[in-house]
């Protein structure tokens, strides 16, 4: 009976496996309709659950990826990249950490303003809109060695588009999730970025007042030490 | 799924943290080198010596009966140099003998038929092509000329002019005097530029005003937010002088400026050198990042910090031109592109440093520094590093493309971190069409147009080069398969043709 048992449990953990993947690879391709089709996209992104963690943290780790490699690959009559001071994980902690915070602000005031989106829709949706930044800035590097700086224009255009198109998905993205009006989303943007220097201020003074704390312990023990002998 | 999930938040988590731990690298900037240049990235890299110290002429090896005091400016004319001993009231004319010696000819203290006859704190002179001799006597209010005997040959005192502010005493402090016999003096407090006076002695107006400076706020905060009492008390919106002019073999005058903000620098505005034209406008070839501004980078926490603010400039026969930095002691020398050559020099009293330069001059390629405190000149000899770049300048200019190249790798045994050399052995080897080298050597140097300018011809010729077997790739992998469709399909009609002829 024992065996028996062991066997289904055997069978069913690669279907269900099987099913996770697949899932997974129908939310990372759904990227590509999302970025073409931004208002259905987003909307059934979070609602129809279309999309999911998993694509979203890839699409991330791309998008970083992207912005390394950029740093490091292009040309070098297109970029002046210090490299011999750049450090990979100072400048992804560098993006990372801004948009996390402003994901955590916009979740925490939304939330207050009848706003649909949980933390992970926002997440979810922000890391859904950077897709055309790591479609065309992916390519871009390997154009950059084609290209002779004359050409530079053809470059820049097409950067800029990315970025463009990138801001545009996000701005779309926020509606959809909350079910906001574009106007609305426009003065929560703005205050999404007042809550961030909030929350920065927050940890500011969390850090400041931690290390306090700690000196204040550090003290105390070597004035108990210094009394002592 | 959710594990993984958990994992992977963990993970950038861990990513967010990492940059906190990682140390910053500290850049202290201090570097104890004599001679240095800056690199693409604006860091001061070591370099061998471009000049070294041939003599130092104090008072004592001319055996002077009273000794320099507070000399102010040199002026130099073929093998003569001409010192003005201000604070002696008198100019001392030396000779420069075959072997490098300087000896000392004679004084001037008077010029016969002059009144008065002597000098009060002369602080510059000069000759124009004719001999005659020009000198600024700031405290008697003239600039005087005298023929090549000393006789008095006329003076240029304050204009009468309704454009010069008569309230003003005319202190001339320096002057230069260009081929037709024109004379342009800088005087004290003077902020419209220089004063020009033609050969008969009229003056004839101002040339080369600094123009007035302020940004959009100044001017609405002044404007409107000040009362009449508290602008009196603000400094006033005017153009600052000129602290020294140099006049080149072209005629035109080389002016540098030191009052200005550290911030002005940043995008030219401050302009510490300029070249000015007929009607005084700058004119300096400014073709580097960077304009000629002496130290791009300062130690932070020095004495000295600040920008290099430039007593005084030279330019050399072949246009290169030698400003000198009172800020930290330190010549640059600047290419006609307005490219930096070298820099070098440093503070303090040893042989090759300066307490307080005031002057420099040039005789060929040698350069001649003056030191109000020490009352010393330093004579500095290019060394072979130093001829070298010369050299390969010189090359260049001539239109010797390639012998200019020979020269630059020959800079470039000595100093590698020349980014000049690796620009002009491209260009070389551009013009040899070997564009593949000459990518190489651009990209050392950072030069993103002469690297797209090669990159262009390269990737020409590659595709050129290799179009045939492109194009066969092509067919092979595009038309014969649409080909091969093609037949078979056409061949399928005309089986089922044949089958319904059949079927008929």
């Amino acid at each position: 009976m024992n065996g028996a048992k062991s066997l289904t449990d055997g069978m069913a953990a690669p279907a269900e496996r099987g099913a996770g993947w697949k899932r997974y690879k129908a939310s990372l391709k759904y990227g590509f309709y999302v970025i073409f089709h931004p208002f259905d996209g987003f909307w059934d992104l979070v609602h129809e659950q279309r999309g999911s963690l998993m694509a979203a943290h890839t699409w991330l780790f791309l998008f970083l990826l992207t912005y390394v490699l950029r740093l490091l690959l292009t040309n070098f009559q297109f970029i002046t990249a210090p490299i011999q001071y750049i450090n990979i994980y100072e400048q992804c902690g560098s993006l990372l950490f801004p948009f996390l915070v402003l994901c955590l602000a916009n979740w925490a005031l939304s939330t207050l303003f009848d706003g649909k989106g949980r933390f992970k829709d926002i997440y979810m949706a922000m890391c859904y809109a950077l897709i055309p930044y790591v479609l065309i800035q992916l390519p871009l590097i390997l154009v950059s060695n084609m290209i002779s700086f004359d050409e530079a224009a053809y470059y820049q255009v097409l950067g800029s588009a990315s970025i463009i198109w990138c801001v545009f998905l996000a701005f779309v993205g926020l509606m959809q999730v909350h079910d906001y009006t574009p106007g609305k989303t426009l003065i929560f943007l703005f205050f999404t970025v007042f809550g961030a220097l909030v929350i920065l201020f927050l940890i500011l003074v969390f850090f400041s007042l931690l290390s306090d704390a700690i000196g204040f312990f550090v003290s105390l023990y070597r004035e108990v030490a210094f009394r002592l002998y | 799924m959710k594990r993984i999930q958990c994992i992977l938040s963990l993970a950038l988590a861990a990513l967010l943290l990492l940059p906190m731990g990682a140390a910053l690298a500290v850049d202290d900037g201090f570097s104890s080198t004599y001679t240095y240049n800056y690199d693409y990235w604006t860091d001061l890299r070591e370099s061998p010596d471009a000049y070294r110290v041939d003599q130092v002429v104090y008072s004592a090896s001319l055996e002077l009966d009273q000794p320099l005091r507070k000399p102010q400016s040199l002026y130099v004319h073929e093998n003569d140099l001409y010192v003005c001993d201000t604070g002696n009231n008198r100019i001392l004319q030396l000779r420069r003998d075959a072997d490098k010696k300087f000896s000392l000819v004679c004084v001037i203290d008077k010029i016969s038929g002059a009144q008065p006859e002597t000098f009060n704190s002369p602080n510059d002179m000069a000759l124009d092509p004719e001999g005659n001799l020009y000198v600024c006597d700031t405290n008697n209010n003239r600039v005087i000329k005298a023929d090549k005997n000393l006789n008095y040959l006329q003076s240029f005192t304050k204009p009468q002019d309704t454009t010069f502010d008569q309230n003003l005493s005319f202190l001339p402090s320096k002057l230069v005097v260009d081929t037709t016999g024109r004379v342009f003096v800088l005087a004290t407090h003077v902020n419209k530029g220089l004063v020009k006076y033609e050969a008969d002695g009229t003056f004839t107006g101002f040339v080369g005003a600094n123009t007035v400076k302020y940004n959009m706020w100044e001017y609405i905060w002044k404007t409107f937010f000040t009362t009449k009492e508290q602008r009196a008390q603000q400094v006033a919106f005017v153009p600052t002088e000129y602290e020294n002019i140099y006049i080149d073999k072209e005629g035109f005058i080389y002016a540098t400026n030191i009052v200005f903000s550290e911030y002005d620098l940043l995008y030219d505005v401050a302009k510490p050198i300029r070249r000015l034209n007929s009607i005084g406008s700058d004119i300096l070839i400014k073709n580097d990042r960077y304009p000629p501004i002496g130290d791009l980078s300062w130690v932070e926490g020095s004495n000295d910090y600040g920008p290099s603010k430039f007593k005084d400039i030279t330019v050399l026969d072949n246009d290169i031109y030698i400003a000198v930095d009172r800020t930290r002691g330190r010549l640059f020398g600047y290419d006609p592109q307005g490219i930096m050559l070298w820099a070098f020099g440093t503070k303090g009293n040893s042989e090759g440093a300066f307490l307080s330069a005031v002057s420099i001059e040039h005789m060929d390629h040698d350069l001649l520094v003056l030191d109000e405190n020490e009352s010393s000149i330093t004579v500095f000899t290019p060394t072979e590093y130093g001829s070298l770049i010369y050299q390969a300048n010189d090359q260049y200019l001539k239109g010797d493309y390639d012998g200019s190249a020979d020269t630059w790798r020959e800079v470039l045994k000595l100093n590698a971190n020349y980014n000049s050399a690796f620009i002009g052995i491209g260009r070389a080897l551009m013009r040899q069409e070997q564009y593949g080298e000459a990518m190489e050597y651009f990209k050392m140097a950072h030069d993103r147009e002469n690297y797209g300018r090669a990159y262009r011809y390269y990737r020409k010729i590659l595709v050129e080069k290799n179009v045939g077997w492109a194009l066969a790739v092509i067919v092979v992998l595009v038309v014969v398969p649409m080909v091969i469709r093609k037949v078979k399909a056409a061949k399928e009609e005309v089986e089922a043709y044949e089958r319904r002829k059949i079927a008929h």
